[in-house]
């Protein structure tokens, strides 16, 4: 499943770093302007899957392989539930934010909000994962590898 | 006779949901079932108690955490549930002798 | 803004309506992705960026493109 279109490949190769560049963008500043961890991740993995696409499931899972997603998958979520912890350790219930000790930063800048954008890079973390495992999981259905 | 049922049903819930959206309070009314006090508190409270500026992604992810963290498990079931239907197709890995 | 907003969710109605009717599969998902992108459009009117940035990656692009997937593997008419 390759595609051989030289036009196709060419644009790819130009678009998806500012794409990526992007999804990271929205991500990263998920506490500041619109956006956040589900639209950035969900950006990400859509370049993801437009690479594979393109350039074939060889060179995709080269790039970002099956293993890498699923580690990536549940990476995401026990990153989000330790952040958790934190909280309830230092400031007495789960989630908890400022009270915790996490660092307020100045307000409007990008470190700042203490653990909101922590917990936006591993919604992101974990909606890219999503994203390419769900589209590799239906591509590789009754392929014999 | 199956489309005719189908048209006559789409036009029921068309009627329906009118009736239900001109019901609806306007724009920005106090009157509003959704309005309470907390909606004051996030606007006036909220870039103090977070330090952050979007006051959406403060409520997602400070205030309604816990709610973020269910929809986050809600994607990692449906992952789940997708590989475990259909990665059994794939011969690419070997069962244990005891099954 | 009435005008943009009566022709859009006008729009919205006929796009919904045609998803039900049509019999190709690859038509409705690409009507169903004319759907999400002037939804999100309707949503920037609201003031929701937020949900309109997520509604064009999520319901225009990622849907879109597991339910091409999905088709790939299966039948495209609707017998």
């Amino acid at each position: 499943m390759t595609m051989n279109d030289i036009i196709v490949k060419t644009i790819t190769r130009i678009v998806l770093p500012f794409a990526q560049l992007y999804g990271v963008f929205v991500i990263l500043n998920g506490h500041i302007s619109p956006g956040g961890g589900f639209a950035g991740g969900a950006i990400l993995g859509t370049t993801l899957i437009l690479y594979t696409l393109v350039f074939g499931r060889k060179k995709g899972s080269k790039k970002f392989s099956h293993r890498a997603s699923e580690i990536a998958e549940s990476g995401g979520i026990m990153l989000f539930i330790l952040i958790g912890l934190i909280g309830l350790m230092l400031g007495g219930s789960f989630l908890t934010n400022l009270d915790a000790g996490f660092p307020a930063g100045e307000l409007g800048s990008i470190l700042s909000g203490g653990m909101i954008p922590l917990l936006m890079i591993a919604i992101g973390i974990k909606v890219t994962s999503t994203m390419i495992n769900l589209f590799n999981l239906l591509i590789d259905e009754g392929v014999h590898s | 006779m199956r489309a005719k049922l189908t048209d006559i049903v789409f036009v029921i819930v068309f009627v329906v949901l009118v009736i239900g959206v001109m019901n609806m309070p306007t724009d920005a009314t106090t009157a509003a079932p959704a309005y309470n006090d907390i909606i004051n508190h996030y606007l006036e409270q909220g870039a103090d108690e977070t330090n952050a500026v979007n006051i959406v992604a403060a409520i997602l992810t400070d205030y309604r955490g816990f709610d973020t963290l269910g929809e986050t498990i809600v994607l990692f079931t449906s992952v789940v549930a997708v590989s475990s239907v259909l990665r059994s197709a794939r011969h690419d890995w070997k069962f244990d002798d005891d099954e | 803004m009435v005008v943009l907003n009566v022709i859009i969710v006008v729009f919205l109605i006929v796009c919904a309506v045609a998803i039900g009717k049509i019999k190709d599969l690859i038509g409705a998902v690409i009507l169903f992705s004319a759907y999400s992108l002037m939804m999100s459009v309707l949503w920037l009117i609201l003031n929701t960026p937020d949900v309109a940035i997520t509604e064009a990656s999520i319901g225009a692009g990622v849907t879109s493109i597991l339910f091409f997937a999905v088709i790939s593997k299966t039948r495209r008419h609707e017998s």
